[in-house]
């Protein structure tokens, strides 16, 4: 095992996520409500990568998460990579992909929208996962997901 | 099952030209009881006293009773009431809520929380279903179709709402439309997107004359505000260029009509009120026969209840 690796303490059992940028470690915790975690939570942040110069991971100890709720995560990182783990293995390795809508999770860009002037839930239709093009169910504005303000 | 209006985006081709088969049962006869016993709130988040009484007009000749207010100064809206509490207040009272909200999106919203149907009276800059349904009617009884027509948008064409929605609602008809409009008020990119998308033709002129025109079924024209020049002295430049004179007119095929969401400021020259080609107050007028039939849609009344309704006035 590598020494970077040992700095954030093995998993028996739970969710490992890694590969999550720097800037967006606080928004992965609040997407998946870690904070209200009663089981172990161990946040590593600005560990070392080859591939990012610097990365955070978190492992949630006996957690399971739905794809539904892993999928929320591609809003502020499409890139991370989920790890599945029982009895020290990594028994299924995941992508996060842009699912077809999105509720509760951005907020409209456009301040004459409802959703920014009423208390409501948000909701966003993905127009073009590639591109990462989503359009407001309510007032219709367009906008690119990378230039989205989490709600 | 949601009988709101909210944007005449979803709607097939089959519900348009049955909404118009509809409009035109009212227009033979716009005066019966069909309504008689229900009530109708206009609720008028935002002033717009032409599409207020025209609905009002609407639900009074069939008989229904219409409540709600015209200035949001007056309602609890400024209060810091939400939207949802009053329109979930309102239908407790009401059959049918016709809204107008200055925020996009207000009425899908309004149309997912209330029991009662909600139809959209304009939401903001997003959509505006009775006029351009009253378009769509308007074009198809003065050309006898919708099909293969030859429609000239001029003016400001980035932030009229009306064409958008227009050109929207067409694809099902395949139009040429020929946009004609001030660099600073060109028809958007997304427009342009959407009409290649759909495979619907499109040309964009420089010039706004005899020439450019001669070839139109429909020349629709919209209003030029000063507001929304960023420029000033850009204009003053073009003011004048997008103003329709009859002398434009010399080349115009006899069946062109000339059509303008109305209110006109200097659009269209006061000289050609009288020449056949306008018909601009015919189009405001159909207003009335087009909301009657999106009220009676939105309560569930059927074309065939409208044809064998035996409570006309005659
Ligand atoms: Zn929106």
């Amino acid at each position: 095992m590598k020494r970077q690796e040992l700095i954030v303490s093995a998993l028996d059992h739970g969710t490992v996520i890694d590969h999550i940028p720097c800037d967006r470690l606080f928004d992965v915790i609040d997407l998946l409500h870690l904070r209200q975690m009663t089981s172990k939570v161990t946040i590593g942040f600005n560990l070392k990568s080859h591939k990012m110069g610097t990365k955070s991971i978190i492992k949630i100890a006996d957690r399971f998460f739905t794809d539904a709720e892993l999928n929320q995560l591609s809003v502020v990182t499409p890139n991370v990579s989920l790890s599945i783990i029982r009895d020290y293995e990594v028994v299924e390795k995941k992508q996060v992909c842009l699912p077809d809508e999105l509720r509760g999770i951005i907020r409209c860009n456009n301040p004459n929208c409802i959703t920014n002037n009423e208390p409501m839930a948000t909701f966003f239709h993905v127009i073009d996962k590639e591109q990462g093009a989503v359009r407001c169910h309510y007032c219709n504005h367009e906008q690119d997901i990378h230039q989205a303000k989490l709600v | 099952m949601n009988r709101s209006l909210v944007t005449l985006a979803d709607h097939s081709r089959e519900k348009i030209e049955y909404l118009i088969r509809m409009a035109q049962e009212f227009e033979q006869h716009p005066n019966r009881l069909l309504l008689q016993g229900r009530v109708v709130a206009t609720l008028f988040f935002e002033p717009s006293t032409r599409t207020r009484l025209s609905f009002e007009t609407a639900a009074n000749r069939l008989g229904a009773r219409v409540i709600g207010f015209a200035d949001p100064k007056v309602t609890s809206g400024t209060k810091g009431e939400t939207l949802k509490d009053t329109i979930l207040m309102v239908s407790n009272y009401v059959d049918i809520i016709v809204m107008r909200h200055y925020l996009e999106g207000a009425a899908r919203y309004a149309s997912e929380i209330a029991p009662v149907p909600i139809i959209n009276a304009g939401d903001g800059a997003n959509q505006h279903p009775s006029q351009t349904m009253l378009d769509l009617y308007t074009i198809y009884q003065t050309q006898g179709t919708l099909e293969n027509l030859q429609i000239y948008l001029v003016g400001d064409l980035k932030y009229g709402r009306t064409v958008h929605s227009l050109l929207m609602a067409m694809r099902h008809f395949n139009p040429t439309f020929h946009f004609i409009a001030p660099d600073e008020l060109a028809m958007p990119e997304t427009y342009k997107t959407y009409c290649r998308q759909y495979n619907i033709r499109y040309e964009e002129h420089q010039d706004f004359d005899a020439d450019v025109i001669s070839g139109a079924d429909i020349l629709y024209m919209t209003r030029v505000q000063k507001e929304r020049f960023s420029d000033l002295m850009e204009y003053e430049r073009v003011k004048d260029r997008y103003l329709l004179k009859l002398d434009m007119l010399s080349h115009a095929k006899d069946t062109m009509r000339i059509l303008h969401p109305l209110p006109r400021v200097n659009e269209i020259e006061y000289a050609i009120d009288d020449d056949p080609h306008a018909y601009y107050f015919q189009q405001a007028r159909n207003g009335l026969f087009v909301r009657q039939a999106l009220i009676c849609d939105a309560l569930g009344i059927s074309l065939e209840q409208v044809k064998n309704d035996k409570t006309i006035i005659l």
